[in-house]
């Protein structure tokens, strides 16, 4: 019996290596804190009430944000291990198998568990409240999106401390994917994770487009709403085609794991080929899901500290719906080097080099914004500047890489990583924390602090050019991706101990973001007026941070950038007043399903993980009875009274 | 409760649509995005077409007479859900239910011929791990079975709240995002009768 | 109430002779491909392209007389979904094959 446990504790939990160890010491002590701290000071039922249970789409959004933020933290830990690894050639820091998972991880926790959910907490946060909205279409879909999210997440996080994590790169390319060649849980924690978190995503998807397409506020025509709901739309066009081409993709790997099925074996008939086929065509969309975004945060900054109106509006609307229909026709780029005929790969090679010119021409918008205006270089304003050359120099050696004959070269070279890190990172990275820092004073009604911000905000770019410039030039001399090691005969180890630093400084530009959130939490500037930044949107029109039904009254829109037109009016004296008439707000009830039913759908992936078919029926009953009890349920929504309406206005200084 | 009061009960009525047709709106996205999801297991199955790897291939295990008896059963059953929608606009609940539950008895009996022709098949000793073509077979047949047998749990739950709360704006958007579901199996099943059972006897 | 009638107008779409038709046609576009593979009537080629043919317009059928697809408010933001949706269907299956298929031989 003993020996049986022991057995199994071996296999269960990963074992010898001392990182590890420290690892789960860690999580245990901090789980302890974590009950500790609630339970003594009774917060458990807090949390349920105002979190746990919460279809609010800001607490949700906040959820994300917090989410995201460990998530980059555990995602930047494994790069900067892996640069350790490489500072020096023959260094023994993490043996080729840890490389191998940590690289694996990396990879998939910074598009998946961490881009993805600060991009919906950007959607969450803003979106509604740039249109006027009370909430999104379907809040109780969002909550359960976002505990899919969570739950998905921390089942691939915790392959790191429980059954070994995954090792085949972080698209799990078959065969290694494969059993033969991954045997164990991790390649499955890859799987269920994922697979459970995209289910999250499509339907984030499908009640943003609702969202855009129906709950505008009075008056927005689809061409007077703001350009980041506009980026909001296109990327989730993308979403809702995209993810259920990853979910089958995953479920194929998945068949043949597990039943034996022959999709992308070397025997039976199967063709690892046509993974990559299916995985890039949601792969390729995906990286345009989580950068469009990052456009409109960049034109709703630009706009407003250059005091302009965006330059070239319209085109900046059709160069994002160009974007999401093209990046459905360029995913064979990515496996030019597999073989296929000569017309597929000119084919791709040229839609590649389109898309290129829908973002040239965002770029030259926001310039010709900037120009003559009157620019004040505050932090979202900062981080907006450096991405524009950044992203251009990332947009570039992109164009390089489509020049299929030269893409033999470049292929799965530090070229290449090189460059989708300066597109990632440059574009997608700087543009989320851009947003972050312009809406920040909305979610919590404070600014982060200036000085603080401009450390991390400088530590940031300067480490990003010294860590992946010299990894250009690592590509040119012939350093390939995923290499554990390397000898000092290869002449590589001046320019990865320069990359090393730089990934360091990067590191430290997020200390200093930490140190920033948690200054300026009790000494960060006061937003009192609801405007911090003499905004042009609606989000600007209402108190910060935002009352729970957002919108005391529902503005009736008639210009774009309704707020900046309503406070030059108010400036020239012709404004209006209108007599405001309140209503009983309506509005959604909390619930706990969502987080209950997420969680059957960890008991399913868990189970599946580790072919404990049981414990999986036991989710799916679950995720069933979870699903049949909301159908059941009518009481679902309520009135908010016009005295509490009112109260909650007063007590924001507001008289309605 | 008392603001329940305060505005009239037409008000509430309004947005009480309002809301509803913003869920079928969702629903209608939804199917798309399902749309999505059977195209790709059919590039799927168009890929592995002839990935038999020397075992048994479509042309030798079919059987059509059953899966044209399913065919014309599931086309039966899409025609009955329209029906279901006529009775719930004429605004007679028996007779939706009634509608309701030939439905879920067509749809019932389809499911089963799908499990009788799988057993055959795997008696003949096609399997999911045979080949390449037999995987990409069960998977993309299975996954429309799935949906229709999760489209029968559904059926009976939206019966039973039929029974108890009759025909209002909540249950009127269910019946049709409901049969609207429906169809779109029947139209995936078009597909596949013509791609994976025609073409694969042929 | 006159709301109330007017909602009641607006979900009435669908007649039973709209479903009639529709189901007539179905069966007649199901029997017609059967009839084409049973009996050999034409090449291997041209029954393909056949009963492909046969199931679009049976596809289309249903759309139109099941699920009423010209109907409903505008803009028909459901039809531009369809039509986008039946897009990237066809870039994945067209695409799958263009690519994959140059392996096979």
């Amino acid at each position: 019996m003993w020996e049986n446990i022991k057995d199994f504790a071996s296999t269960f939990f990963v074992t010898g290596d001392p990182l590890i160890y420290g690892a789960d010491v860690s999580i245990v002590l901090s789980m302890v804190a974590i009950v500790f701290v609630l339970t003594k000071y009774k917060k458990w039922g807090w949390l349920w009430r105002e979190w746990l249970t919460t279809v609010d789409h800001k607490r949700i959004g906040i959820m994300y944000l917090i989410a995201s933020l460990l998530m980059l933290f555990r995602g930047g830990v494994d790069a900067l291990l892996m640069r350790l690894q490489l500072a020096f050639p023959n260094v023994e820091f993490l043996n080729s198998d840890h490389y191998n998972a940590i690289f694996t991880t990396h990879g998939t926790i910074m598009i998946l568990f961490m881009a993805m959910p600060m991009m919906f907490a950007l959607f969450n946060m803003v979106v509604p409240l740039q249109l006027g909205a009370r909430d999104v279409a379907y809040p109780f879909l969002n909550a359960l999106s976002f505990w899919l999210f969570m739950l998905g997440a921390m089942l691939f996080n915790i392959s790191f401390v429980i059954g070994g994590s995954p090792d085949a790169g972080w698209l799990s390319y078959p065969p290694l994917s494969q059993n033969e060649f991954s045997p164990g849980p991790g390649q499955n924690f890859y799987i269920w994770g994922i697979q459970i978190s995209g289910i999250g995503s499509l339907a984030t998807g499908i009640n943003f487009i609702v969202t855009i397409l129906k709950m505008r506020a009075p008056g927005m025509k689809l061409y007077k709403m703001p350009l980041f709901s506009w980026s909001v739309l296109s990327s989730c066009i993308m979403i809702i085609f995209a993810f259920p081409i990853l979910t089958v993709t995953l479920a194929l790997l998945f068949l043949d794991r597990f039943a034996g099925a022959h999709f992308f074996t070397m025997d039976g008939g199967g063709n690892p080929m046509m993974y990559l086929n299916l995985i890039w065509m949601w792969g390729h969309p995906e990286v345009y899901i989580v950068v469009v975004p990052a456009f409109g945060i960049f034109s709703e900054i630009v706009a407003t500290f250059a005091r302009k109106t965006i330059f070239g509006y319209k085109s900046m609307v059709w160069a994002m719906m160009v974007i999401a229909i093209a990046s459905f026709f360029t995913w064979a780029h990515h496996f030019f080097t597999m073989g296929t005929s000569a017309s597929v790969i000119a084919f791709f090679a040229i839609s590649t080099m389109i898309i290129g010119i829908p973002t040239g021409v965002k770029v030259f918008n926001w310039l010709f914004t900037m120009y003559r205006g009157r620019i004040s270089f505050q932090q979202p304003m900062l981080w907006t500047i450096a991405f524009i050359p950044c992203f251009v120099i990332g947009g570039a050696t992109g164009v390089m890489l489509a020049v299929a004959p030269a893409d033999y070269q470049y292929h799965n070279s530090y070229f290449l990583v090189a460059h989708f890190h300066q597109v990632l990172i440059g574009g997608v990275v700087f543009g989320y924390l851009a947003g972050i820092y312009y809406w920040w004073p909305k979610l919590f009604g404070f600014k982060l602090d200036e000085k603080l911000g401009k450390w991390g905000f400088w530590f940031w770019n300067i480490g990003f050019y010294v860590c992946f410039m010299p990894q250009y030039a690592l590509g040119f001399m012939g350093m390939t991706r995923r290499y554990y090691t390397y000898g000092w005969d290869r002449g590589w180890a001046d320019m990865n101990l320069v990359s090393t630093v730089g990934a360091f400084m990067m590191g430290i530009g997020f200390i200093f973001q930490v140190w920033q959130i948690a200054y300026s939490i009790k000494h960060g500037e006061r937003d009192t007026t609801g405007d911090p930044w003499n905004g042009r949107t609606l989000e600007w029109s209402i108190p910060s941070p935002a009352p729970f039904y957002n919108f005391a009254v529902v503005p009736e829109v008639k210009e774009a950038d309704d707020w900046w037109a309503t406070k030059q009016a108010k400036a020239n004296g012709t404004y209006k007043e209108q007599p405001a008439k309140l209503e009983p707000i309506h509005m959604p009830k909390n619930s706990g399903i969502p987080f209950i039913m997420a969680n059957f759908w960890f008991l399913v992936g868990f189970g599946f993980t580790f072919g404990w078919v049981w414990m999986a029926v036991i989710g799916f009953i679950g995720v069933f009875a979870c699903m049949w009890a909301r159908s059941f349920q009518y009481d679902t929504d309520y009135y908010v009274p016009v005295e509490e309406v009112r109260r909650t206005e007063a007590s924001l200084g507001r008289v309605v | 409760m008392a603001q329940h009061h305060d505005h009239g009960h037409g008000h509430d009525h309004d947005h009480h649509e309002e809301h509803e047709q913003l869920k079928v709106l969702g629903f209608w996205i939804f199917v798309v995005t399902d749309c999505v999801l059977f195209g790709t297991l059919f590039a799927t199955y168009a890929v592995m077409m002839n990935s038999f790897a020397g075992g048994p291939t479509g042309q030798e295990l079919f059987q059509l007479p059953g899966v044209i008896a399913s065919t014309f059963i599931l086309l039966t059953s899409s025609f009955t859900s329209g029906l279901a929608v006529l009775a719930m606009n004429k605004g007679n609940v028996k007779q939706l239910i009634a509608w309701l539950a030939v439905t879920g008895l067509l749809g019932l009996s389809f499911v089963v011929l799908e499990v009788t022709e799988f057993m055959h098949l795997m008696s003949e000793g096609a399997t999911m791990a045979t080949s390449g073509y037999w995987s990409a077979f069960y998977t993309l047949v299975g996954t429309h079975g799935l949906h229709v047998t999760l489209g029968l749990f559904w059926m009976t739950a939206l019966i039973m709240q039929l029974k108890r709360r009759g025909i209002s704006a909540v249950t009127r958007r269910k019946i049709t995002n409901f049969s609207l579901y429906w169809h779109f199996l029947d139209v995936v099943w078009i597909f596949l009768f013509t791609v994976v059972y025609l073409m694969g006897v042929m | 109430m006159a709301q109330h009638q007017n909602h009641g107008g607006h979900h009435s779409h669908g007649s039973m002779k709209e479903y009639v038709i529709g189901f007539i046609l179905s069966i007649v576009l199901t029997i017609i491909p059967l009839v084409l593979v049973m009996n050999s009537i034409l090449s291997k080629t041209a029954t393909m392209i056949a009963i492909l043919v046969m199931a679009v317009l049976q596809f289309v059928i249903q759309l139109v007389f099941f699920m009423h697809i010209r109907e409903g408010e505008k803009p028909r933001y459901n039809v531009q979904t369809l039509i986008l949706g039946l897009v990237i269907v066809f870039t994945i299956v067209a695409g799958s094959l263009w690519i994959m298929l140059f392996n096979k031989y």
